[in-house]
């Protein structure tokens, strides 16, 4: 009998044996947001610098801090350099999951566009949620977030991501605020009251998103008329399945992707040597043409394709009608107006 | 009897739930309950304000332990965490919080940290509605995120009271997340007894090939099967244009974003176990019982009703109980094909979990979805006499 429980005793231990994590040097690991646009990173990004000489491979995620954190307090960590949102990188780097960042490192701070090196990330992507349309099925082309929320003028379904964030600022755009002072009325609790009420006026009408692939896929499939998007997915949807999708960028907020390094990473130099390489200007310079998103090294510009540049969030046309996201606002007020949120759209 | 040498033999998998699944479950819903992120950023600050009331005048001595805690958390990476947790309860002092650190740590040596200082900053920092919130969540333990899972809240004063109407959700979530799975239970067992049903009465040649076409959709990832409704159920999808070609209707119908869709999309997903297990026990009926009851005088309908019915029971009562207690727990088909008003309450454990990392909240909630499923679990073994609850 003695033997059957020793043979037990045993499996056990291989089975622990088994389980126990393997603590060796791995490959550097970058973390990006999938699909056709971490396609694009492969071939400006990973694949050239895998080629000069240091292994990488590379993941997808959807965001969120609580992954974050799981990864750096469960000890865990698998991930080196991640493309973050504006919030996730400025929460995240007061919570210390990641490493401060030393800008001598990646090409020094003049390398890059005002504004966009933090104390823990320097900037990735800069990208706008604009208004999109199919040109061939609209007869009314939408000017502005008025008419998007004008069922009259253009009757049928429109979308909107599903969350308080960027909702309540064009609702007031579209209820006559101007762009500069959006975040000015948000902070006030009338501010507040007037933009859930002038999304009341288009409730029946809507229908929410919750990834960046949907909107344009709405589009086609004619679900809705009108979306918020991001506009590099409708670029690329008008040149892999030839629509016509159209966008609008006046009074459209933009925003800011981050690179970070996690933190305590046996990868940090490698880290280091990957970012410096994402940021060079002329790397930098090919990435609009796989996807239509703003880059942050400021030599980059005048280096990228022509052609593509009014799709672009950093061409001057675009820039100058579009409104910074006020990330603050976000960090402070999101968790109360999440709830808020969800009540809202969860009632007919 | 469960003698020693078979408790042994057990002993593997007794080990194996106890350290892969019990642990972890007690210390995720522990998160419920724990308040670790202020007492470890703030204990002098709590210490001072022992004694202390709302309502009360706040302690002068409070400022310079709170200065010297934001000082020494900011350096520790602990204030971010603290200063998350009481967002929660005081909207907007988030940043704020940080933004004193930032002060604190920068000011002249020779500064005197008093509610002026503070004010300075912002007038919440020196308002007895902060420190309630910060002397609230003293810990160990607290009930704040149970209260927040039934929509209540401790005022300043300490009574508990509901949220505000806009911020009360989660009652209704989990009287949504009760409504939809008790549909989706109904429309499974109405569709799925009789294909039961007739799995029991074809030749074993033709069963075989319906029992496949049941599993079919089993051995399908449920993320493709959901995206594969949406091309179905879309405006211009494959149902729509075929009811608008042979002339049916002549708008096409909303199918998807709402609930009609949610329905559609859980009911394929989950008929399976309701047709296993119904199948399991319909095929254990002998045929013979239903000609005795017609050759006793009874109706076909009657014979159902008064003797097939009660003998099939348990199957009913095992599938229906399977598929509503999964059906509990979906979040990604309703995030998919449903719309703002069918989120269900697993949806907000995972933003919760994942998304904006409130642990607390998530497992709170999480518990009250065990709670409830439990419940009526229990019910439902009650009503069925005790015997007949079996799952799978």
């Amino acid at each position: 009998m003695n033997r059957r429980i020793l043979a037990v005793a045993g499996s056990v231990a291989l089975a622990c044996l088994a389980l126990q994590t393997q603590a060796q040097t791995r490959d550097l690991n970058v973390v990006s947001w999938g699909g056709a646009y971490q396609d694009g990173q492969k071939e400006v990004y990973f694949k050239p610098f895998n080629a000069a000489g240091t292994k990488l491979t590379d993941e997808a995620w959807d965001g969120g801090l609580g992954v974050l954190r799981t990864k750096i307090k469960g000890g865990n960590n698998t991930w080196d350099v991640v493309q973050v949102e504006a919030d996730e990188l400025e929460v995240g780097c007061d919570e210390g999951l990641y490493e401060k960042l030393d800008v001598t490192k990646i090409g020094g701070a003049a390398r890059y566009l005002p504004g966009t090196v933090h104390a823990c990330g320097v900037g990735a992507i800069i990208y706008n949620l604009v208004i999109a349309y199919d040109g061939d099925k609209l007869k009314t082309a939408p000017n502005g977030w008025a008419d998007f929320f004008d069922t009259k003028k253009i009757p049928g379904k429109r979308s909107l991501r599903n969350g308080a964030k960027w909702n309540l600022e064009v609702a007031l755009i579209a209820d006559g605020v101007s762009s500069k002072d959006v975040y000015k009325v948000l902070r006030t609790p009338d501010g507040i009251e007037r933009a859930f009420k002038k999304l009341d006026t288009i409730k029946p009408d809507l229908v929410f998103w919750k990834s960046g692939a949907q909107p344009p896929q709405m589009l086609a499939a004619g679900d809705v008329v009108m979306t918020s998007a991001y506009n590099g997915r409708i670029t690329s949807a008008n040149e892999k399945d030839k629509k016509n999708f159209k966008m609008v960028w006046k009074d459209t907020p933009y925003t800011m992707d981050s690179w970070v390094i996690m933190k305590g990473t046996p990868q940090k130099a490698n880290a280091e040597k990957l970012v410096e390489f994402m940021g060079r200007p002329d790397n930098q310079a090919k990435l609009p043409k796989y996807v239509r998103y703003g880059v942050t090294a400021a030599a980059a510009a005048p280096l990228i394709d022509k052609s593509l540049v009014s799709d672009l969030p950093t061409a001057p046309d675009n820039l100058k009608v579009a409104f910074a996201e006020d990330v603050k606002f976000w960090i402070d007020n999101g968790d109360k107006l999440a709830e808020r949120w969800t009540k809202w759209s969860g009632t007919k | 009897m469960l003698t020693r040498q078979r408790a042994a033999l057990l002993l593997p998998l007794a080990l194996f739930l106890l350290v892969f699944f019990v642990a972890p479950l007690v210390w995720l819903l522990s998160l419920a309950v724990r308040e670790a992120e202020v007492p470890r950023a703030l204990p002098r600050t709590l210490s001072a304000l022992q004694g202390w009331h709302p309502g009360q005048v706040l302690p002068g001595a409070v400022f310079a332990d709170f200065a010297r805690d934001l000082s020494e958390a900011r350096a520790a990476s602990t204030l971010a965490d603290a200063a998350r947790r009481l967002n929660y309860e005081v909207n907007g002092v988030r940043s704020t919080l940080m933004r004193a650190a930032r002060e604190v740590s920068s000011a002249p040596a020779d500064t005197v940290f008093g509610p002026e200082f503070f004010a300075a900053v912002d007038p919440t920092l020196a308002s007895p509605t902060f420190f309630a919130a910060v002397q609230r969540a003293h810990g160990p333990v607290s009930e704040y995120y149970l209260l927040a899972a039934l929509d209540l809240a401790r005022n300043v004063q300490g009574p508990i009271e509901h949220v505000s109407q806009d911020n009360r959700i989660y009652i209704d979530v989990l009287l949504r997340t009760l409504g939809i799975s008790a549909s989706v239970m109904m429309v499974c067992l109405l569709l799925g007894f009789p294909v039961a049903l007739l799995l029991t009465q074809v030749p074993e040649k033709i069963s075989d090939w319906l029992m496949i076409l049941v599993l079919l959709p089993f051995w399908t990832s449920l993320l493709v099967r959901t995206a594969a409704w949406v091309v179905v159920l879309q405006r211009e999808g494959m149902v729509n244009s075929l009811l608008m070609r042979i002339g049916v209707i002549t708008e096409p119908l909303t199918l998807i974003y709402n609930r009609t869709g949610v329905l559609i999309a859980m009911t394929h997903v989950l008929l399976p176990f309701m047709i296993l297990p119904l199948y399991g026990v319909l095929k254990g009926i002998p045929p013979h019982y239903m000609r005795a009851a017609a050759s006793l005088g009874a109706r076909p309908v009657t014979a159902f009703f008064r003797v097939y019915l009660p003998i099939a029971a348990p199957g009913v009562v095992a599938g229906s109980l399977m598929v509503f207690i999964l059906a509990m727990g979906y979040y990604i088909t309703p995030a998919l094909v449903g719309g703002g008003a069918d989120q269900m309450l697993s949806y907000f454990v995972y933003t919760y979990t994942t998304e904006t990392g409130n642990w607390g909240l998530a497992s709170a909630l999480g518990l009250l979805m065990l709670v409830t499923t439990v419940a009526l679990y229990a019910l439902a073994h009650r009503l069925s006499g005790g015997r007949t609850v079996a799952m799978g």
